[in-house]
């Protein structure tokens, strides 16, 4: 049980500087997770960029690598799951010259290098690199993912959280207005699609087979969200296949406009994430976007996003400036110069305003080129500012598995699980860009959410780790036909087993309450403890000291209470009344873990 | 002024199809349209200059008069003490500043000797009277005269005293100190007011004055010094200990008994006999003798900061003229080595920190980005926010302070050498590192008392020129001396507090309000430029005989400007008091740092510390030929890679030791720890507001149950009931209380609290443009932008 937290890693886990790390026993000595299984010991030396070569044996398993030095007091002790490894490469020749210059150069997923080196003669390092290659990338070597072979059990099942029927009903759905059709229960439709969609009423499975062919990859708008007022839709979609002659297609047209129709609503809006330029150029490749003459009732806007390559390099760029020294000279500079969040702004005042439209009672369109990416973001963020269940800890998983996992986010390839090739274009951290986007605001609404930063740090994690099922395949149809949900375990089963500790003690619920963060680059901030968290001298407080003291006090709070009930039991005193008076409004606080809280760090 | 403009205007050529489209279909015109729509028309006017709204009025000035003109009687503000009406001008609109409309109020604008104020015509409603953050002394509509910081005229054209002649702008745009921005027209008042108000202003706010003007001395002849605040939780925490002012022997020699130093007490200037210059008493190394003392008039006297538990000490002094320099400094140095240990490093400010005139270019230029009087601009600049930050390098010089106090901590703590800092003047430079390296290694100067303490101590005995820095006066020869060197201090503070939080008694709004204090030309604390030149100004004005000075608060009456519910915010609900302990230890109890540096050498494999510090090493091996000066002069380069590499090793060292907020503190220097300090700079920004977020959502959440557990507390103790020692510790003390009442009255808590409460905002989220979005295509990379999500390689467009 002690691996099923590393999730995060401990404060200081990388650096010499770490009292944590003493507590993490030698893999030798620790269970392995259950289904793990070792496949190789080395005498190796890691180059700690922090604190220089050391001493140590690396262990690989088939699902982790795990390094601990010798002499270094305190230990050093690395632990990567194979799977956020994107590149192993060999450093140095034979013959190479120069003290540590023949070894192995690691390029990991999330956002750290590792450089091992070994002694130079026979071959030392052949062995390491042919096991490490094989199981970084088992599907390039036939095979299979660690999560199939994992055996761990949980006291939840992470699986039945998000059950698409369900969550319909509680946005007051089926109505008169919108049906749920299980025209794509075989995938027909469309294959990247779930297979529960909801349509507006009047559309007959004959209209949506029309505009299947209208939309690329055959991905229909269908309802996302319905905000219970005003009835007023999200509805989500892929670019409408207008090409170079400017095609129309009156199916499509009648069909958005019965999204409109659906609450009265005078006007449509139909958001393209991409910037009009590529809208346009998307035009030559059979794409482009809703003209205006052909969609009188709507009204089209540009969100300035850019596509998955953008982000990509600028992530690239980011891991440049902070890994593995924080660059010194002019850091504002050279952080505007990666763009990274200046993008995170670009999505989040995309968000807002899809938000704002809702709020006002308007229905919105979103969509991209394919309408799994930066759509994506833009639904999920705009329902987390609209919907308060949202920002609970369960209603988060469902809105990942709703809008991420069930309507196709290509995970597979944007991530690039057990793959060898880690110059695909395809991959690309879309995602890692939308939990950035979730961290920014709960940083600017430290009470609205009911999960912590934690979380969002493990959700990351496992992004990459393969240890569970959740992030695996690129649509629902891939899992069911690899079986996912009865092979693999449900990253939400870890979570829900422990929910104390991704808990925000802060919390204060506010259902109906619209967020909007403030998408100025002066409230927006680099997350320090994700992207930098390998650097021992960037701080890494298991709490905020301000999140410590307000535990402390409820602690406190607590026991005052005991003892003052205890004493007026003997007393028999009178004045109770106030008492019991102050203490109610916080009864739904999370004082029963605090007791848990203190236990895992 | 933006480069971006023409560029800008190129693009919305490029769009203009469908944006025409979409304003003209749009039902209804949201904030962002406009704003473009504004851009569309202010760019093809006036070809690609500042843009320029234009005013729309929902009243006809017409209709004003009718309405208005015969039944008003002249309103006023509520005028203090002393205070004086010069001129007004009735009808004058203020703009407000949250509308793009260009809506605003009108009232009545009045120049006292103490503010400008605006009088609003519109009833106050009963919300804002009821504002919780009130400062007693000027309303959310006031501005002090010395806190006015330019005035504008049409066109946005900087106004300067001696140009006005018989010429009134239609506009007028103030920008305060406390960084808010007025906006006010003239164009509906008659002509005479409008030219009178509108000099008057200008007279009073950037003529040279002498000090007898500053309504500090009109204000006090008018009042009584009984201002007490009865029952208030933050003055009950003032009452039972009082602010050292280091104005007499005995605060001085408390002081060092405290820090169990041992030097000597200087009493001879307690006429100002020695300099006039120098403060009344001050302390100096035993060795230095009487004669040393009249010399030279106090140049190069190495005055005693603080005193390390280990012995070391920490002195300041004001570099000696170059002539005399050899003889007098040797002999300083001899006195200050001979503290403790025969060791002394010295290092020279000027050579290393940036002079007062850099700070003054580079805060100009930092503050510029938060004086918005245009959304439009405001959002305009926000993509380029952080490289404009890094330029200004108003960050950069906050992190050279707070990096040089570290190093100076460095010596004290782990190498126990005496440290002499010097500067010319000795008291800018000096004042903030020493400041610093008391706060980080001292807990008691990060208790509220404490720190008012070290601000007497340091700043206002140590002799700063408060009133040439702030250059209160407009003197035309003082304006190269202007330089806000105190802020500067405040920042490093705010800094250390942002990264350690528990460790402060104090909040951020204590140190927002305090910054905001030194332009309110009421305390003494701000006036003068030194002891000497306080004491004979006082005596001067003395209305009475000679014997009694006239009697002016201290900013540290904070009672003179908010009520105690308002004080209350000034305690940070982080903090706790450090566990006593028992009175049995306490005999042995003598380090106050339980996080000693004291690793054995080999820990760190640090280099022979090369001197950066200055040296001196030729002087001193011959005065003092002691061994353990040589080690660390070896040699005279001042590498500062070398510096900022054993900070490193020093701050890392520290790091891995479990925090205690009562020991020693110090700063991450590393880029993303050096940040802005929000709530003094955005507090005025209605479009960056984060309404019912911010860190104060959190710690409202604290004090809320702060005050629970205090209540508990409360009735236990009426119980009887004696809690168990382990639990003392842990015990609340601090007492804050407002912030309970806001969040739990219907007050919407926002990122400005408590300076803006946003009940009356409209609750629409700023949008940026999407069109300003679109300037940064431009800047991306290659063709990469062009290229398909999925297409691969082949679909490149």
């Amino acid at each position: 049980t002690k691996f099923s937290q590393l999730s995060s890693p401990p404060p200081n886990f990388f650096g010499g500087a770490s009292r944590e790390s003493l507590k993490m026993e030698p893999l030798a000595d620790c269970s392995l997770l259950p289904g793990e299984e070792r496949i190789i010991d080395k005498d190796i030396i890691y180059i700690c960029p922090f604190s220089g070569a050391l001493k140590g044996k690396v262990f690989i398993t088939n699902y982790r690598l795990y390094f601990k030095s010798a002499d270094a007091d305190p230990a050093v002790t690395l632990d990567v799951p194979l799977g956020a490894i994107g590149r192993v490469e060999k450093m140095g020749g034979a013959s190479s010259r120069g003290e540590n210059s023949y070894g192995l150069d690691i390029t990991c997923k999330d956002m750290r290098n590792l450089r091992f080196a070994l002694k130079q003669e026979g071959h030392s390092r052949r062995d390491i690199f042919d096991i490490l290659f094989k199981y970084a990338f088992p599907l390039s070597h036939g095979l299979l993912l660690f999560a199939y072979l994992s055996q761990e059990k949980f006291e939840e099942n992470g699986w039945s959280v998000y059950k698409p029927m369900e969550e319909f009903r509680r946005q007051g759905l089926p109505n008169d207005k919108w049906r749920v059709t299980f025209i794509n229960a075989n995938y027909e439709l469309c294959d990247t699609y779930p297979t529960i969609l909801v349509v507006p009423f009047k559309a007959t499975e004959e209209d949506l087979r029309k505009v299947c062919t209208f939309r690329s990859r055959g991905r229909i708008p269908v309802l996302s969200w319905i905000h219970r007022e005003n009835q007023a839709v999200i509805c989500r979609c892929s670019q409408p296949l207008v090409g170079m002659s400017g095609k129309r297609n009156k199916d499509d047209e009648r069909y958005l406009d019965l999204i409109r129709e659906a609450n009265g609503t005078a006007k449509l809006t139909i958001y393209d994430a991409r910037p009009s330029v590529n809208a346009v150029a998307n035009k030559a490749t059979g794409g482009g976007y809703e003209g205006d003459d052909a969609y009188q009732n709507a009204e089209l806007v540009f969100l300035d996003i850019h596509n998955i390559h953008v982000m990509r390099e600028s992530l690239k760029k980011l891991k440049d400036i902070v890994y593995p020294n924080v660059e010194e000279s002019h850091w504002l500079s050279s952080l505007e110069s990666t763009h990274w969040l200046e993008h995170i702004k670009l999505v989040i005042s995309g968000a807002i305003q899809v938000a704002d439209k809702i709020s006002g009672g308007n229905s919105v369109v979103v969509h991209c080129s394919d309408g799994w990416d930066r759509t994506a973001q833009l639904t999920s963020l705009a329902m987390l500012m609209l919907d308060s269940h949202y920002r609970t800890l369960r209603g988060f998983q469902v809105l990942l598995e709703k809008e991420w996992i069930g309507f196709g986010h290509k995970f597979a390839n944007r991530i690039g699980h057990g793959d060898k090739n880690h110059a695909d274009q395809d991959r690309s951290p879309i995602f890692v860009q939308f939990i950035d986007c979730v961290w920014q605001m709960t940083k600017q609404f430290p009470t609205a959410f009911e999960f912590n930063e934690r979380l969002l740090v493990t959700i990351l994690d496992h992004l990459f780790s393969c240890r569970f099922g959740t992030f695996l395949f690129n649509c629902e149809r891939a899992r069911d036909t690899n079986e996912l949900r009865s092979k693999t375990v449900s990253l939400w089963s870890l979570v829900n087993s422990d929910l104390s500790f991704y808990q925000n003690p802060f919390y204060t619920p506010e259902s109906n309450r619209v967020l909007y963060p403030v998408a100025s680059m002066r409230h927006l901030e680099l997350w320090v403890t994700y992207y930098i968290r390998w650097n021992p001298r960037i701080r890494q407080q298991q709490q905020s000291p301000v999140e410590q003291r307000y535990i402390e006090l409820l602690a406190l709070r607590d026991e005052y209470l005991k003892k003052l009930e205890e004493l007026q039991l003997s007393d028999s005193s009178p004045n109770s009344s106030h008492l019991s008076n102050s203490s109610t409004p916080n009864a739904a606080s999370p004082t029963q873990h605090i007791t848990h809280l203190h236990t895992p760090f | 002024m933006f480069d971006g403009r023409v560029l800008l205007k190129q693009v919305i050529l490029l769009f203009w199809p469908l944006i025409s489209t979409w304003v003209q279909g749009a039902e209804k015109i949201d904030s962002c349209q406009l704003q473009v729509l504004e851009m569309l028309s202010s760019l093809g006017s006036a070809g690609g200059k500042s843009a320029k709204p234009s005013f729309v009025s929902y009243v006809t000035p017409e209709e004003i008069k009718s309405e208005k003109e015969p039944s008003r009687k002249e309103k006023h503000p509520d005028l203090l003490p002393g205070e004086v009406v010069f001129c007004s001008a009735s009808t004058v609109l203020k703009y407000t500043q949250d509308d793009l409309s260009q809506r605003g109020v009108f009232g009545v604008l009045l120049c006292t000797n103490f503010r400008v104020s605006f009088v609003s015509d519109e009833e106050p409603t009963e919300e804002m009277v009821r504002t919780l953050f009130k400062n007693k002394l000027y309303g959310e509509n006031d501005i002090p005269l010395s806190c006015v910081d330019n005035i504008y005229g049409d066109k946005r054209k900087l106004i300067t005293g001696g140009l006005v002649k018989n010429k009134y702008p239609s506009k007028m745009i103030i920008h305060c100190k406390d960084l808010r921005v007025f906006q006010f027209s003239l164009s509906f008042s008659k002509e005479e007011d409008a030219k009178k108000i509108f000099q008057g202003i200008v007279h009073h706010c950037l003529e040279p004055k002498s000090l007898r003007c500053l309504f500090a001395f009109s204000y006090c002849e008018n009042t009584s010094p009984n201002r007490k605040c009865v029952g208030g939780l933050f003055t009950k925490l003032l009452r039972k200990k009082q602010t050292v002012m280091f104005d007499s022997v005995e605060d001085w020699t408390q002081d060092m008994k405290r820090t169990k130093g041992n030097c000597r007490v200087v009493s001879e200037n307690s006429n100002f006999e020695l300099s006039p210059k120098l403060p009344q008493y001050f302390i100096v190394p035993k060795n230095v003798s009487d004669e040393d003392l009249t010399k030279y008039q106090g140049k190069g006297l190495p005055m005693w900061c603080w005193s390390h538990h280990s012995g070391c000490a920490l002195f300041k002094t004001a570099s000696i003229p170059l002539v005399q320099e050899d003889n007098v400094c040797c002999r300083m140095l001899t006195a200050v080595a001979h503290n403790h240990l025969y060791s002394v490093k010295t290092e020279d400010l000027s050579d290393t920190l940036p002079t007062v005139q850099d700070i003054l270019l580079s805060y100009n230029k930092f503050k510029q980005f938060f004086l918005i009087d245009n959304t439009t601009e405001f959002w305009m600049s926000d993509m380029k926010w952080f490289s404009s930050l890094d330029n200004c390098g108003w960050l950069d010089i906050i992190r050279q302070c707070l990096q040089k106090a570290v190093e100076v901590v460095e010596s004290l703590e782990k190498e126990n050498t005496n440290v002499l800092i010097m500067e010319e003047g000795g008291s800018d430079l000096c004042c903030v590192v020493s400041s610093l390296v008391q706060l980080m290694l001292d807990p008691y100067y990060r208790t509220l008392l404490g720190f008012q303490s070290l601000v007497q101590k340091e700043w206002v005995a140590g002799g700063h020129a408060f009133l040439d820095r702030s250059n209160h006066l407009h003197l035309k020869d003082k304006v190269e001396s202007q330089s806000p060197v105190f802020l500067l201090f405040l920042e490093c503070v705010w800094q250390l507090q942002q990264q350690h939080g528990p460790a402060f008694q104090f909040s951020e709004t204590y140190l927002t309000v305090l910054s905001d204090s030194v332009h309110v030309p009421v305390f003494t604390t701000f006036l003068f430029n030194n002891d000497g030149h306080r004491d004979s100004l006082l005596r001067a004005e003395s209305p009475h005989t000679q014997r009694s000075p006239l009697n002016c608060p201290t900013v540290w009456d904070w009672s003179v400007q908010f009520d105690c519910k308002a004080q209350d915010l000034f305690t940070n609900p982080l903090y706790t008091e450090k566990p006593k302990q028992d009175t049995s230890v306490r005999k042995s109890y003598r380090p106050r740092h339980l996080r000693q540096l004291s690793l054995p050498s080999s820990a760190f494999k640090t280099p022979p510390k090369k001197g950066f510090f200055k040296d001196e090493a030729d002087n001193l091996k011959k005065i003092l030929g002691v061994k353990r000066l040589s080690r660390w002069m070896l040699s005279p380069s001042s590498d500062s890679p070398q510096t900022s590499s054993s900070v490193r090793e020093f701050y890392e060292a520290w790091q891995t030791k479990p925090l205690d907020y009562h020991g020693l503190l110090l700063p991450c220097l590393d880029g993303p720890s050096i940040r802005v300090w929000m709530q003094r700079y955005l507090r005025w920004i209605h479009d960056v507001q984060i309404l019912g977020g911010g860190p104060v959502a959190m710690l409202s959440k604290v004090s809320e149950i702060l005050g629970e557990v205090q209540e508990l507390q409360r009735q236990l103790d009426r119980h009887g009931c004696t809690l168990t020692s382990n639990h003392k510790g842990a015990r609340p003390r601090a007492k804050t209380a407002a912030a309970v009442i806001a969040a739990r009255s219907s007050v919407r808590l926002s990122s400005s609290f408590p300076f803006v409460t946003s009940r009356n905002w409209a609750f629409k989220p700023a949008i940026p443009t999407s069109l300003l979005q679109s300037l940064m295509v431009t800047g991306m990379p290659g063709n990469l932008a062009d290229r398909e999500d999925d297409g691969g390689p082949e679909s490149l467009v």
